[in-house]
């Protein structure tokens, strides 16, 4: 035990500033003010992987390291659609995974945004559109915030989360000073 | 395998592996594998292909590794009517790569078990993408199947379905458990959510561009397939890429190999009920994907391999950086895999979890990673050493108990060994050019590469169309051989291990529905 907390004291507090949101990022800007009014700064994602390469998820789990520490923003992970604000799905759409992601809209409750992660959420991708895949995921269910990259950086997703929840200027978390 | 004793020829295959093919009739075809089971060898991979327009039916494709290195075994179908024996007699793990070869392309094995695989009922079932005729039509609207899943029956035991959306940031699939209780009786996976037709994808692409969707069949292992693309193209121009391009590759294939083995060992702390464990590895993997974007100019270091060698140098201050964290990480995670050890609690959830014995490893043909924490001693970086493993004697990480703990143990090993091999490359890779002009690919010749990437052996069969089209493409990942073992590690342990178990082994689904 006193290992476990000489590495924690040792390791201190990690934790950058968090990136300013992108508007840029925003297809269309229907909820930020109701998502706002009712949710305050909390909100829940539930990721969906609609046919990813599993690059978009390697990065979204590093949300949750020390350094993005996204939790520490009121931002949460929930395991099931029906407690989520927030869908957050990568890849295209696979045809096999269409009825899963559109079951997975429909248990979300309103209020609720859609934001695609990485180029195939976005565009297709490099795997486009075809007899296995249903291209972007605007496609198949509608999205609110599309966020480029392949795969998106932390950062990156990090913007484009707190861009569709219209948070205008974000305060460094407590004892974050950006100090890596 | 010496396939003249069997009275067969084989010829040369370019590979950066020893690697050859040999032509087989049906008999020949299911005698070879048996040689080569009672001699040690496995399945690596199995896939159909449509050579209807050379006049010469379809192709059954399988590649086997033993001792001697690679050998594809090539048996042609005249027609769609004809069929070939079922290897799965021989190595089970051929089972759900023969029911995805019949799905994609319509050619069928002698096996009882005829249940699709990569079909979900979203195309026709009587139409085979694989096929040079296939057309896709708009009108197809995503269906859904009925899966005949084995049940179990009898007193109290319940099933339980999971997925394709998981729980947690994960790739989604199906398993089905048969429980009674807590326990587990049985699992049965349901995968191919993801398919999304890479090998079609691939038809429409240049040789040249092909290495960036090869780069995306399975994201966590980027570095491995990039480089396995680029070896079989290289092979088939027959251009060896310059010996500083090879150290490169190496050097990112052991970068990605510590960032996943670092990402995992959170990962499995924290399904241990360690949470501690999970902000200090994936604090650890941050830092490592920090200076890989500063030395290959991305956090995964994606399309840093090219054909003809790779798409910057590294040298000056980000080599620098590489080689100055290997002391930092060494003894961070030296410290790190002292309090795991000495945690009693998480040994209690390691140990005597998810065992795959040694013998079962064998007869399943568990490849890569978790096989050597099962006795299958198999590293395609010291069996057959190339350019620049060949000079850095990479020692095998090895245990036998084929537990969780065991397939921990071997991550730490293999995450420890990659620092030193890192260090290493850095200071010994020789100067000089970082690609090698590549000239059209010529037509019709094939080539495999085959790459120790972190989760296994990653395996990609290319064979090039006129004018430097790709005419064929199979990506293969270990993942295809592994996750029916882990149905059988499951077995006997409780509900609630599962993540752990799964985890532990880490598979890919992309990787394995295409």
């Amino acid at each position: 035990m006193l290992q476990v907390l000489r590495q924690i004291a040792r390791t201190g507090i990690k934790t950058d500033a968090p990136p300013a949101p992108d508007p840029d990022m925003v297809v269309v800007a229907r909820l930020q003010e109701k998502i706002l009014k009712t949710l305050g700064r909390a909100l829940t994602i539930r990721q969906v992987d609609a046919g990813s390469c599993n690059g978009c998820e390697l990065e979204i789990h590093a949300l949750g390291n020390p350094y993005y520490n996204i939790e520490g923003l009121g931002i949460k992970f929930v395991a099931s659609p029906r407690h989520a604000d927030m869908l957050l799905v990568t890849g295209p759409v696979s045809r096999h995974m269409a009825i899963a992601l559109q079951r997975t809209y429909d248990a979300t409750p309103e209020p609720k945004l859609v934001v695609a992660a990485g180029e195939c959420g976005c565009t297709g991708g490099i795997f486009g559109e075809s007899y296995a895949s249903l291209g972007r995921v605007a496609n198949v269910i509608p999205v609110d915030v599309q966020i480029p990259g392949c795969p998106p950086t932390p950062t990156a997703l990090l913007q484009g989360i707190l861009a569709a929840i219209g948070a205008h200027a974000t305060e460094p978390v407590a004892g974050g000073n950006g100090a890596a | 395998m010496d396939v003249s004793r069997l009275g067969l020829s084989a010829a040369a295959l370019p590979c950066a592996v020893p690697a050859k093919r040999c032509p087989v009739d049906a008999i020949g075809l299911l005698t070879a594998c048996r040689v080569a089971w009672e001699g040690g060898g496995q399945l690596v991979a199995l896939w159909g292909s449509d050579d209807r327009d050379r006049e010469r039916g379809f192709a059954l494709n399988v590649v086997l590794q033993d001792h001697d290195g690679l050998t594809l075994l090539e048996h042609t179908l005249p027609t769609s009517e004809s069929t070939y024996p079922d290897l799965a007699v021989v190595f089970p793990a051929a089972n759900r790569m023969q029911r995805a070869a019949f799905d994609l392309l319509g050619i069928a094995s002698e096996a009882e078990d005829q249940r699709q695989w990569a079909w979900q009922a979203s195309w026709p079932i009587d139409r085979y993408p694989l096929r040079r005729d296939f057309e896709a039509s708009p009108k197809w609207a995503p269906g859904q199947e009925e899966y005949p899943f084995v049940r179990v029956e009898g007193d109290g035991v319940h099933e339980i379905p999971v997925g394709p959306v998981h729980a947690g940031i994960i790739e989604p699939g199906h398993f089905r458990f048969q429980i009674v209780g807590e326990k587990v009786l049985r699992l049965e996976e349901r995968l191919g959510f993801v398919h999304k037709g890479i090998e079609k994808r691939f038809e429409a692409m240049d040789a040249v561009a092909g290495h960036r969707l090869a780069g995306r069949v399975s994201g966590d292992s980027t570095v491995a397939y990039g480089w396995a693309y680029a070896q079989a193209l290289e092979g088939i121009a027959d251009v060896p890429p310059p010996p500083r391009a090879l150290w490169l590759r190496a050097l990112a294939l052991e970068r990605e190999r510590i960032a996943n083995h670092l990402g995992d060992l959170g990962y499995l702390g924290n399904d241990g009920g360690f949470a501690f464990g999970l902000s200090q590895f994936s604090r650890l993997k941050e830092v490592v994907l920090r200076t890989n974007l500063a030395a290959f100019g991305h956090r995964l270091a994606m399309d840093f391999v090219v054909p003809g060698g790779v798409a910057r140098d590294v040298a000056g201050a980000p080599a620098a950086a590489l080689r100055d964290e290997c002391a930092m990480l060494e003894g961070e995670i030296g410290k790190l895999r002292h309090i795991y050890d000495e945690h009693e609690g998480l040994q209690d959830r390691f140990r005597a979890c998810g065992i795959v014995t040694p013998a079962l490893a064998a007869k399943l043909g568990l490849l890569g990673l978790a096989g050597r924490a099962s006795g299958q001693a198999r590293d395609l970086r010291c069996d057959f050493p190339r350019t620049p493993y060949d000079t850095l004697a990479v020692r095998k990480a090895a245990a036998e108990v084929g537990d969780v703990a065991a397939r921990v143990a071997v991550r730490f090993d293999e995450a420890i060994e990659s620092l030193r091999l890192v260090r290493t490359i850095v200071d010994a890779m020789p100067d000089g050019d970082i690609t090698a002009p590549l000239p059209e690919p010529p037509a019709y010749r094939k080539g495999l590469g085959c790459v120790e990437g972190w989760r296994g052996p990653v395996l990609v069969a290319l064979e090039c169309g006129p004018g430097g089209t790709i005419r064929r493409c199979h990506p293969h990942d270990p993942s295809w051989s592994n996750w029916p073992v882990l149905e059988h590690a499951v077995i006997g342990n409780i509900v609630p291990d599962f993540p752990l178990i799964n985890k532990s082994f880490n598979l890919s689904y992309s990787g394995q529905d295409l």
